[in-house]
């Protein structure tokens, strides 16, 4: 994954087609890797529509549907598919709008571990001395809590709350992109280029956002890919344990802890919403694999 | 590796150590809600008892004096008392530790038991029917969310099968004297099979629930290191020599692929105990996770930040002896 370490590429992209650019076509040129990109993005668009796409308000009770079954089976009705949960609500659009939460915390969980990641990170690996001690130092303590404890024990302090969780995740998450980027500037702050620049006289700043980032960009996507499916899979962890967001805002993880107490015979309550958990997460690692392996040089001709 | 290094090592363990607790430490103080109104509930109490309490937990102290005190008494396995349990939270940890130790450790035992002939053959037979089957599952085996494939197994092996037990640890006719404190271990010890037979059973879905991530990644590391391996000239030389092609793969290629496995091993230990308290909440297991998960409902945070502080020292002391076995398995590597 490491994409500036390939001897073959040249340390300077040619005009028209950057390093990241040819490693993006790399990418699209997997069918495996479209489709699930596809599937992901199917999730987004829903998530992002949810109102349009819900046939039914997903929290709105009624107690002569109470646990109906999914439309195919008998007592089914295909006026709502999935089957109603213990309060009668209709499962597909609690379904729908759960997509919202386990989308929203888990991009918004990534998008500010990875900017805080990636500036603490090539500030400690270009700048080096006493600010890579200080990074490094705390990246070791807190990769010494293992996360989901970390996470629950912060929201234990802070409450449940969409943006406790957002923050108890983040907490922890920044490190990951950090390592990987600290790591990737130290190799790279060597190359000709980037010694060019410093000649020329650039800036530690313009150094860090203009030359180095721009070149490490391929191992960040790859990481805050695999580290998505990561968070949502905590999220829907913590909903389940009843640490998320509150009811009766509808999510995966609470809507299969909901579901628990009744799987003896309706399965339905449970069975869904964790298919619709496993069906995105494992779209995301798909991606992530695909993205890994075409920017991986080992595996360009 | 010499001691020297192994002293400089445990050295640098200290900096980290004390940053985790002084992390611990912080959440304690902004924890909200005054311990001792919570302790007391809906006792009342006069103003002067009220005052000695808080001297007596030390709440009277500035920050930094009552940081010192904590770490002094954590050292000492005080970690205060249990709002809930009215107990030392060290005694109430350690009689919930030995099911979480023997949980993780049979899910360990899963793990390494699937992933590490599934990935010897993966390897050998790159490209296959089977390689292909074992790359899919191991990425179902990561993306699949523990507690969803718990309530499956559940679901199928005890409700529809009825072949294992729902929930627990163990059935109530099945109390042995404790020697370790791990049912499996002491009740081969008391020879007891028929109570060894009980708490098979109740262990094996939290297991391989709790073991099937680790499971997939060792699965892929094994798999990769053992391709890495097999590309060697020394595996082309053996082979040239004219050995038989499972010898090779035993004598020669399996004790250098495994380096890397027995190292991710060690590391994903530690995940293993941060994955317990869904797992165990999934299985009533009475163990340290499901107590934790428990205590936050109580608001129990005595036990939650010590539990969190033995957390976070074991994981440490895990990633420490990860390293050293990854440096004594590999000779090349010399830190």
């Amino acid at each position: 994954m490491t994409a500036v370490t390939d001897p073959e590429a040249p340390a300077i992209a040619p005009k028209g087609e950057t390093l990241f650019r040819r490693n993006m076509r790399l990418f699209a040129s997997s069918k495996l890797s479209m489709f699930f990109l596809a599937i992901t993005v199917g999730f987004v668009i829903m998530a992002i529509f949810a109102p349009w796409i819900a046939p039914h308000d997903p929290n709105a009770p009624d107690l002569f549907r109470r646990l109906m079954p999914p439309a195919w089976m008998e007592g089914g009705d295909w006026t709502y598919p999935l089957g109603c949960d213990a309060l009668g609500r209709d499962i597909l659009s609690r379904i729908i709008y759960g997509s919202r939460v386990s989308i929203f915390i888990g991009a918004a969980v990534i998008l500010v571990a990875t900017t805080i990641g990636v500036l603490a990170g090539l500030a400690a690996g270009y700048l080096r001395g006493w600010v890579d001690v200080v990074i490094s130092r705390l990246v070791d303590i807190l990769l010494g809590f293992p996360y989901l404890i970390f996470a629950i024990a912060l929201i234990a302090m802070t409450g449940p709350g969409l943006q406790n969780i957002i923050l108890a995740l983040a907490y922890k998450e920044w490190v990951i992109p950090c390592r990987v980027v600290r790591g990737e500037t130290l190799a790279t702050s060597e190359i000709e280029y980037v010694e060019a620049a410093r000649a020329l006289g650039a800036g530690s700043r313009n150094i860090m956002l203009r030359e180095i980032l721009p070149n490490i960009l391929s191992p960040v996507l790859v990481v805050s890919t695999v580290r998505m499916a990561h968070v949502i899979i905590l999220e829907a962890s913590l909903s389940f344990l009843g640490l998320g967001v509150q009811p009766p805002t509808a999510s995966w993880g609470s809507m299969v802890a909901d579901g628990r107490s009744f799987m003896l015979s309706e399965w339905w309550l449970s069975t869904f919403p964790g298919i619709a958990i496993l069906l995105l997460v494992l779209s995301i690692n798909v991606v992530s694999q695909g993205l890994r392996d075409a920017f991986d040089p080992r595996f360009h001709d | 590796m010499s001691l020297g290094k192994l002293v400089e090592r445990l050295l640098q363990l200290i900096p980290v150590l004390l940053g985790v607790s002084v992390i611990v430490f912080v959440m304690m103080l902004f924890t909200p809600g005054d311990p001792v109104e919570i302790m007391l509930g809906d006792q009342h109490v006069t103003e002067e008892l009220e005052q000695a309490m808080r001297r007596d937990m030390g709440l009277d102290l500035p920050p930094h004096e009552r940081f010192f005190k904590f770490l002094g008494n954590a050292l000492q396995g005080d970690f205060g008392l249990s709002y809930y349990h009215r107990q030392p939270v060290a005694d109430v940890i350690a009689s919930r530790l030995p099911a979480t130790i023997e949980l993780s450790l049979a899910a360990l035992i899963f793990a390494l038991c699937v992933s590490i002939p599934l990935g010897v053959l993966a390897a050998v037979k790159k490209n296959s029917i089977l390689d292909r089957i074992a790359t899919v599952t191991s990425l179902f085996g990561v993306s699949m969310p523990g507690f969803w494939f718990g309530i499956l197994l559940i679901l199928f092996f005890s409700v529809t099968l009825r072949w294992l037990p729902v929930s627990g640890n163990a059935g109530f006719s099945s109390e042995v004297e404790p020697i370790t404190h791990l049912l499996l271990v002491d009740s081969l010890l008391r020879g007891r099979p028929d109570a060894f037979w009980d708490a098979l059973r109740h262990i094996i879905l939290p297991a391989i629930t709790l073991g099937l991530p680790m499971a997939s990644i060792l699965m892929r590391v094994t798999r990769a290191s053992m391709l890495d391996v097999l590309d060697r000239d020394y595996i082309t030389f053996a082979e040239a020599k004219g050995l038989r092609r499972t010898k090779i793969l035993v004598k020669h290629a399996l004790k250098n692929a495994l380096i890397p496995t027995v190292t991710v091993a060690a590391i994903e230990t530690g995940s293993l105990l941060g994955g317990n308290m869904v797992v165990e909440t999934v299985f009533g297991w009475p163990g340290l996770g499901r107590l934790v998960v428990e205590s936050i409902f109580v608001r129990n945070y005595p036990l939650i930040q010590a539990a969190v502080l033995f957390y976070a020292v074991t994981y440490v002391m895990l990633n420490f002896a990860a390293d050293i076995l990854y440096t004594v398995l590999n000779p090349r590597v010399r830190l």
